[in-house]
């Protein structure tokens, strides 16, 4: 599914990621791990593609092909889906509309049918049942006067109507009380399939207590410091990330 | 062209301008082109004018068309349907056969200003030049000395006018530089009420200049709505002057769509003069090429317990400039006076330019009044955010900028106007790429 490669990227000019390796294959689910600053943001927007996030050396492989070069919307047509750690409101632009444009531009990519009208409405109408939205939100303007942890739904939902084949979570989990993460766990929970994976970066164990990793591993100073299972996480959020800091100084 | 060279040959030349023979408008005819010729066109030397420069007018000769100039064909003239009425004007001259303002409701008088002129000479007289003052406005006087066409909207007490009128000025089909003054009178009695809708649309390639004058009284307890799309062709120069005055409970709600015209210049003066008198004043422009757009407003608040709101928006690309001059006055013992002005200006490209002034003078003390102007680039991150669910950039741009519009547009309390704005807004904007082997092409 996904292969990185010695991989070195830069953020206005100073270095992030320092030669990161990662391997998820069709099914797994990989927690990264990490103190602040350690690059896991940075890990997650060059994969998503955004702008003045660049590569400098090494190589994405997903699904066989090279992502380095491609723009943020070719990656999502491609399945690839980042959640953001701080969704954007978008004043004007109602959800439904902006879900709408979205489903069908990557459906034209595809070069598959655009979705009509009613098709995509009562596809719609289902996915907020799975997530026991309100069409209330569909009608609100993107993310605007959403609570956090509606904002953090939506980004479920759209997770949910886009049905990437990579998703992956930038801190999903931060400002949730524990309803809301469950909600957010269920969304991803439901995507889990042998033909899709996810990435879901965190600081704090407690998300992977309800989406279970089959791997976590510890980014610090913008490489991957340790592998191990699930047991990992527990073995963090006991010692905390003291071990992999230290080593900076 | 020399500040005179309008006059010259007299105020019609070989026209018939309308209300020949009332002495009366002979005389503010008159005295309008001495004024003006005493003024002089506006230079950037006069502090209002200090961002807007007429330059089209230093080198193009502009001329009145004839009265016997051939009827130009004109398909697909705007309109936001379901009118009570309409009248249209091409080049400048009132086309009778495109309009329709016959059946009227009782109490409604809404036609060309000619027509009022020669049919109730002594309404007009008493209300033509009663709330515009030209004493500093050389481009008001220019219209006072050559007003040769325009329309009265007329409301009586009372009469609420349920469905929009709207006014069509086409201009561009022309195969010299034409120039027109029209002139605009509204009043709205009383407790009436009404909307109207102006189109001010440019086509074909001809330069015009446009020169309109507009004065409006909002009775007291009357609420009038004032929308105005200017869509005017890349060699058009449109200068309008509004005066409104605002009576006791008073609504006046106005909004001004820009989205093209080589130089535009809108000059509002709004006097809120009774309690509880309430003005809207807003506005949007979209602005490309080499295009230029000034909006200046002053809106008095001249008695105790007015309100006022003014939200302007605006989206410049390539080297187009823009320019908001607001200010907000709030007379001595005019207390509880409160006060909005808003501009925000979305900068699409480097080249792009917007000079702000936003004023507040106030001479009361218990008054709450605000004011802010902002200009900045499209959000990085929200564009990122629509990208990244697959929006293609040019598609993810448009949503953008049609989102910083909104706030702006949804003060609009006609959602029939407001939707046909809108309409507009989206046309402006650059190719949707909504086709697949587009977007295709542009990955």
């Amino acid at each position: 599914m996904l292969e990185i490669k010695d991989l070195h990227a830069t953020v206005d000019g100073k270095e992030i990621l320092k030669g990161l390796n990662l391997t998820v294959m069709p099914g797994e689910v990989h927690a990264i791990m990490g103190p602040n600053g350690s690059g896991k943001s940075t890990l997650s927007y060059v994969l998503a593609g955004r702008e003045g996030y660049e590569v400098t050396g090494g190589r994405i492989i997903y699904e066989g092909e090279d992502l380095t070069g491609l723009e943020p919307e070719e990656r999502a047509a491609k399945g690839i889906f980042l959640a953001f750690q701080y969704p954007v409101e978008i004043p004007g632009v109602p959800n439904s509309t902006f879900l709408n444009e979205a489903i069908n531009a990557v459906r034209r990519y595809r070069g598959e049918d655009e979705l009509d009208k009613i098709q995509f409405i009562k596809m719609l109408r289902a996915k907020t049942k799975e997530l026991n939205m309100s069409d209330e939100m569909l009608k609100r303007a993107v993310n605007v006067g959403f609570s956090g942890g509606e904002k953090k739904r939506n980004e479920v939902l759209q997770m949910a109507v886009l049905e990437p084949k990579l998703s992956i979570l930038d801190e999903t989990d931060s400002g949730l009380d524990i309803d809301a993460l469950k909600i957010v766990a269920d969304g991803v929970n439901a995507l889990r399939s042998p033909e899709r994976s996810s990435l879901v970066i965190t600081h704090y164990q407690r998300l992977l207590d309800y989406i279970v990793p089959d791997k976590v591993h510890v980014l610090a100073r913008g490489q991957i410091q340790k592998t191990g299972g699930k047991e990992l996480a527990l073995e963090l959020e006991e010692k905390g990330y003291a071990d992999f800091v230290g080593e900076a100084a | 062209m020399s500040a005179v060279s309008f006059l010259e040959g007299g105020l019609g030349g070989s026209r018939t301008l309308p209300g020949e023979g009332l002495s009366w408008l002979k005389a503010r005819r008159e005295a309008g082109a001495e004024r003006f010729a005493a003024l002089g066109l506006p230079t950037p030397k006069l502090e209002s004018w200090k961002y807007t420069r007429l330059r089209p007018l230093d080198d193009t000769c502009y001329t009145p068309i004839g009265d016997d100039a051939d009827a130009t064909d004109v398909a697909d003239l705007p309109s936001i349907g379901d009118v009570a009425a309409r009248i249209v004007f091409i080049n400048g001259k009132l086309r009778v056969d495109l309009s329709d303002f016959s059946d009227l409701p009782d109490g409604v008088r809404f036609g060309p200003i000619g027509d009022i002129l020669a049919d109730d000479p002594a309404w007009a007289e008493a209300h033509l030049g009663s709330i515009a003052d030209d004493a500093d406005q050389a481009m008001l006087a220019l219209n006072d000395a050559m007003m040769d066409s325009g329309f009265v909207l007329h409301v009586a007490k009372g009469v609420q006018l349920s469905k929009p009128v709207e006014v069509v000025y086409v201009g561009g089909l022309t195969d010299t530089a034409v120039a027109y003054f029209p002139r605009n009178l509204i009043v709205i009695e009383p407790n009436a009420q009404a909307t109207l809708v102006k189109h001010h649309v440019g086509r074909g390639v001809g330069a015009y200049f446009a020169n309109a004058a507009t004065e409006i009284d909002v009775a007291d307890g009357a609420i009038f709505k004032h929308y105005k799309v200017q869509a005017e062709n890349i060699y058009a120069t449109h200068v309008a002057t509004v005066h409104a005055r605002v009576g006791r409970d008073a609504t006046y709600e106005s909004f001004g769509l820009s989205v093209g015209g080589l130089l535009s210049r809108t000059d509002a003066r709004i006097t809120l003069a009774g309690e509880g008198a309430h003005c809207g004043y807003h506005g949007a422009y979209m602005m490309r090429g080499n295009e230029h757009c000034d909006n200046t407003s002053y809106i008095d608040m001249a008695v105790p317990h007015t309100t006022c709101k003014q939200v302007f928006k605006g989206v410049l690309d390539d080297e187009a400039r823009a320019v908001f001059q607001g200010k907000i006055h709030v007379a001595r013992d005019a207390q509880k006076a409160d006060g909005r002005m808003l501009n925000k200006t979305l900068l699409l490209s480097n080249g792009a330019e917007i000079d702000m002034k936003p004023e507040l003078e106030i001479y009361a003390d218990d008054v709450q009044c605000a004011h802010g102007a902002t200009s900045g680039e499209l959000d990085t991150t929200a564009l990122f955010y629509l990208r990244s669910r697959g929006i293609p950039e040019a598609l993810a741009r448009n949503m953008l900028v049609q989102s910083f519009l909104g706030d702006a547009l949804e003060e609009i309390t006609d959602a029939h106007v407001r939707e046909a704005l809108l309409d507009r807004v989206v046309h402006w904007l650059p190719a949707h790429c909504f086709l697949a082997g587009e977007w295709k092409e542009t990955a």
